[in-house]
C-alpha cells in the first residue's frame, strides 16, 4: 500500500502546462507513474497517441525524464532497444545508474497494431513496464473503434445509425492475453483510485522481468461526458465489475477491489454519450447482453482468483 | 590475385555475409537487433554466435520482426549505444517507416543489406529494388563490388554515420557477394577499433543527468526546419565520406572514393553500375581496350549522398554512356540510377553524352559478358551515329513477347 504523505515528498516529473484535455485521464495516469516512481530514474518510451502529441509539442516538453517517441506500433520494440542498449553499457561500466523503463500506449497502439511488438518485448523478458492507458478507442484520430472498444459504444468507425448499434464485437481481452505471456506481474488498474495503481506501479517496476498494468482510463471527449466526471465514470467502472481492479502476480491471480454491492452496468453506461443510443427501448436487448457478458467474466475472475489461482 | 596491401592483413576465404560478420565482430556494437532473412540470415546468424560464445560484449536482440528490429535498433541508438542490424528485401520493406525515424531523428545506426527483389512475386536472388525502395529515406547507401569492399565499406560506415549523424547502410548483392567465397584481407582487431574509434554521442536518453525529449510533435513552426538540416547533413555527408576513405587509405592503403572510375578518363563509351557487376564490366572493358576501343566504366560507389556533380564532371566527355540500373522504377519512364543521372548532367550543363537506360538481372536473372559487351556494341553505334540513342527504357536478358 502506497503512503500519501511519502508520496506527497515525491518530485512531480509530470510538469503542467501540458495540452491534454480538461478532465483526461491520461495525464492522471502519466503523472501518478512518476510520483510511483519516486526518486528512480526512468526512461519514458510512448506510442504515438493523445499523451504523446500532447506532451511534447517541440520545442516544449512536459517531461522531465527522458523521453522517447519513435512511432505507432513500435513502443515495447524501441524500450526494448533501449533497455538493451542500458544492459550493455552498464556491463561495460558506461553507465552506473540504476534505471527503469517505462512506455506508455494508448491501446489502439497496444491491442491492435502494436500487439506484435508488445508481445515480443514481453517474451524476451526486457526489464520493463508497459502501461496501456486505455480509453477504449482511437481517440487521438477523432475517437475511432479499437480491439478495445466495448460491445455497444458509439464510435466514428462504429457508429450508432438506423440498423447498427454501435460496436457489434466484444472488446479483446488483452490482460489475459498478457497473462499467457507468462510473466511477473500483470495487472487491471483504473484512474480514480490512486493508492491502487501507485501500489500496482511499484510492484511493477520492482519485478526482474516485464510487468505490464491495463489501467481504463476515461476520456472525456471520446466518452463524451462532463470534465469533472473523469473519477466517477472510473470508479463506476469498478463498481458495476465492467472493469475489475485485478493483479497477477507470478501467475497467482488476486482481486484488488471488491465492489461492496455490486452496481448494474447501466449506472456506468449512463452517463456517458457513447452509449446513449442503447437506452432507446428498442435497444434493451443490448443492454442485457452487455449485462450477462459483465456477470460472466465477473465470476470468471472471482473464480480463478478464489483459491489464489494460477494462470 | 588480391594481394596484401596492408603489412599487419591478413588473407582469408570468406563468403561476403561472413566477412561483414567479421568486420561487425571488431567494430562490435553495444546492440545488435535483428530478424532474419535469405540472403541477409548468415549475418546475423554469425553474429548472434559470436555472442552466445563471449566473442563479442554485444547485446544481441532476437526481434519478432524487422519492423521491431529497426524500432529497437533506433532506440538503443537514441539510448546512446552504438546499434546495427541487417536485413534485405521484405525486411527493409517492412522498416520503411522507421527508416525516416532514424534519419529523422539523426541516429548513426550502421545497417548491412544484403540486395534482394521485392514481392511479388516472391523472389530471393540478388537485384537492388530494395535499396532503391529507400533511396529517399535519408540514408545514407554504400554499395559493394566484392566481399573485400564489402568489409572495408562497413569499418567506415561506423565512423561515416557518426560524423555525419546519419543512418548508414552498406549492400551486398545477394548470392552474388553474400555466398560467394573470395579471398579478402583483413585488418587484425586492435586496428579496426583503432580506426573507428569510441563512440560518445553527444546527447542519449540513458544520461539521466541531461533528461531530454526525442520524438516530439513537431508542427508546422519546425518540422521544414528539421527536415532541411537532415537534406544538409545528407549534403555534408559527402565530404565526411571522402575524409573517412582518406583516413582509411592512409591506414589500411585501400583507395575509396564517391565513384571508381575504370578506364573513364580517355573512353568514349561508358557503363555506368552500382554493385558487382561493376566487376563483371571490368573485364568486358580490359577485353574491349585490347580491341583498341576506347571503353570505360563508371561505377558508382555512394549512391546516397548522390556524387550528382562528380559524375557529370566524369562523363562529360564521353560520347555515349549506357546506365544499367539493377531495379526498375515502374514510373513508366526510366529507372532510378539514370534518372538521378541524367539529371546530375543537365543541371551541370552537360549536353555531350547521349544517355540510354538498360534494366537488367532482376530476381537474380543473369547478366554475363557477353550481355555487357552487347552494351558497349550499341554504345559504339550510337557514339558513332549509326544508331539512334534510345529514349526509353531498354531491357536486358528478359522474354519480353
Ligand atoms: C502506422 C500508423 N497508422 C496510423 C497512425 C495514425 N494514428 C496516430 S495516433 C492514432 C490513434 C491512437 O490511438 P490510441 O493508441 O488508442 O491512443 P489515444 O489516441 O487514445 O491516446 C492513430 C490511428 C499512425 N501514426 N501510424
Ligand atoms: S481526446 Fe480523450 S484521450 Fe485525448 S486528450 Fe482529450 S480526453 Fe485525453
Amino acid at each position: 500500500m502506497a503512503n500519501l504523505k511519502e508520496l506527497s515528498k515525491n518530485p512531480e516529473r509530470l510538469t503542467g502546462g501540458h495540452r491534454l484535455c480538461a478532465g483526461c485521464g491520461a495525464g492522471i495516469v502519466a503523472r501518478q507513474t512518476l510520483i510511483a516512481a519516486g526518486s528512480t530514474p526512468v526512461v519514458i518510451t510512448n506510442a504515438t497517441g493523445c499523451l504523446e502529441v500532447s506532451t511534447t509539442v517541440f520545442p516544449y516538453t512536459a517531461w522531465k525524464d527522458s523521453f522517447f517517441h519513435s512511432a505507432f506500433e513500435n513502443s515495447a520494440a524501441t524500450c526494448s532497444g533501449i533497455e538493451t542498449a542500458y544492459r550493455s553499457l552498464k556491463a561495460q561500466g558506461k553507465i552506473k545508474d540504476d534505471i527503469r523503463f517505462i512506455t506508455f500506449g494508448g491501446d489502439g497502439g497496444t491491442y491492435d497494431i502494436g500487439l506484435q511488438s508488445l508481445s515480443g518485448a514481453m517474451e524476451r523478458g526486457h526489464r520493463m513496464l508497459y502501461i496501456c492507458y486505455n480509453n477504449e478507442a482511437y481517440m487521438n484520430t477523432g475517437i475511432q473503434r479499437s480491439g478495445a472498444t466495448p460491445k455497444g459504444a458509439h464510435t466514428t468507425t462504429a457508429p450508432a445509425g438506423k440498423v447498427r448499434q454501435g460496436k457489434e464485437q466484444n472488446k479483446k481481452d488483452l490482460t489475459q492475453i498478457m497473462i499467457a505471456h507468462d510473466i511477473p506481474y500483470v495487472a487491471q488498474a483504473y484512474v480514480g483510485n490512486w493508492n491502487d495503481f501507485i501500489t500496482k506501479v511499484q510492484k511493477a517496476l520492482a519485478v526482474d522481468g516485464p510487468s505490464f498494468i491495463n489501467i481504463l482510463t476515461p476520456c472525456r471527449l471520446g466518452w463524451a461526458y462532463k470534465p469533472e466526471d473523469t473519477m466517477l465514470i472510473s470508479r463506476l467502472a469498478v463498481e458495476t465489475c465492467v472493469w475489475p481492479s485485478f493483479e497477477v502476480e507470478n501467475g497467482v491471480y488476486k482481486i484488488n477491489v471488491i465492489p461492496k454491492e455490486k452496481k448494474p452496468v447501466i449506472e456506468f453506461l449512463k452517463l456517458q454519450g457513447r452509449f446513449k443510443h442503447l437506452f432507446r427501448s428498442d435497444n434493451a436487448h443490448i443492454l442485457e447482453t452487455i449485462q450477462k457478458g459483465v456477470d460472466e467474466k465477473w465470476d470468471l475472475l472471482q473464480r480463478r482468483s478464489a483459491v489464489g489461482c494460477r494462470a | 590475385m588480391i594481394k596484401t596491401v596492408y603489412s599487419k592483413g591478413k588473407l582469408v576465404a570468406k563468403t561476403g555475409n561472413e566477412v561483414v560478420a567479421e568486420a561487425m565482430r571488431q567494430i562490435e556494437p553495444d546492440v545488435v537487433a535483428a530478424y532474419p532473412i535469405t540472403p541477409a540470415t548468415e549475418i546475423v546468424q554469425i553474429f548472434s554466435q559470436f555472442v552466445a560464445d563471449g566473442i563479442v560484449k554485444s547485446e544481441y536482440v532476437a526481434v519478432e520482426s524487422e519492423h521491431s528490429a529497426m524500432s529497437a535498433t533506433i532506440g538503443a541508438s537514441a539510448a546512446g549505444a552504438r546499434a546495427m542490424t541487417g536485413t534485405s528485401s521484405q525486411g527493409l520493406s517492412l522498416m520503411w517507416e522507421m527508416l525516416y525515424i532514424a534519419s529523422g531523428l539523426r541516429l548513426p545506426i550502421v545497417m548491412a543489406e544484403v540486395n534482394r527483389a521485392i514481392s511479388a512475386p516472391i523472389n530471393i536472388h540478388g537485384d537492388q529494388s530494395d535499396t532503391m525502395g529507400a533511396r529517399d529515406a535519408g540514408w545514407i547507401q554504400i554499395y559493394s563490388e566484392n566481399s573485400q569492399e564489402a568489409y572495408d565499406n562497413m569499418i567506415q560506415a561506423t565512423r561515416i554515420a557518426e560524423k555525419a549523424k546519419l543512418p548508414t547502410l552498406v549492400t551486398t548483392d545477394g548470392f552474388i557477394i553474400s555466398h560467394c567465397m573470395e579471398v579478402v584481407e583483413t585488418y587484425p582487431d586492435a586496428d579496426v577499433k583503432a580506426f573507428i574509434g569510441k563512440y560518445e554521442p553527444e546527447r542519449y536518453l540513458l544520461d539521466i543527468k541531461k533528461p531530454y525529449t526525442l520524438g516530439s510533435i513537431d508542427l508546422q513552426d519546425y518540422y521544414f526546419e528539421h527536415r532541411y538540416q537532415l537534406a544538409q547533413a545528407m549534403r555534408n555527408a559527402k565530404n565526411i565520406v571522402l575524409d573517412v576513405a582518406k583516413d582509411f587509405e592512409k591506414t589500411f592503403g585501400r583507395k575509396y572514393d564517391l565513384c571508381e572510375k575504370y578506364m573513364l578518363d580517355d573512353a568514349e563509351i561508358a557503363i555506368a553500375v552500382i554493385g558487382s557487376t561493376a566487376g563483371t564490366a571490368k573485364v568486358v572493358v580490359n577485353e574491349l581496350r585490347e580491341k583498341g576501343i576506347k571503353a570505360g566504366l563508371l561505377k558508382i560507389r555512394v549512391y546516397r549522398p548522390f556524387p550528382a556533380e562528380e559524375i557529370a564532371k566524369d562523363l562529360a566527355h564521353v560520347k555515349a554512356v549506357a546506365v544499367m540500373d539493377r531495379a526498375d522504377s515502374c514510373s513508366g519512364a526510366f529507372a532510378p540510377v539514370y534518372s538521378d543521372i541524367v539529371a546530375s548532367l543537365y543541371a551541370s550543363g552537360v549536353t555531350n553524352p547521349k544517355v540510354v537506360n538498360y534494366v537488367y538481372g532482376l530476381g537474380g536473372r543473369e547478366i554475363n559478358t557477353g550481355h555487357i559487351i552487347g552494351i558497349y556494341e550499341m554504345l559504339c553505334k550510337i557514339a558513332s551515329g549509326t544508331e539512334k540513342s534510345s529514349n526509353k527504357v531498354e531491357y536486358i536478358n528478359v522474354r519480353i513477347k
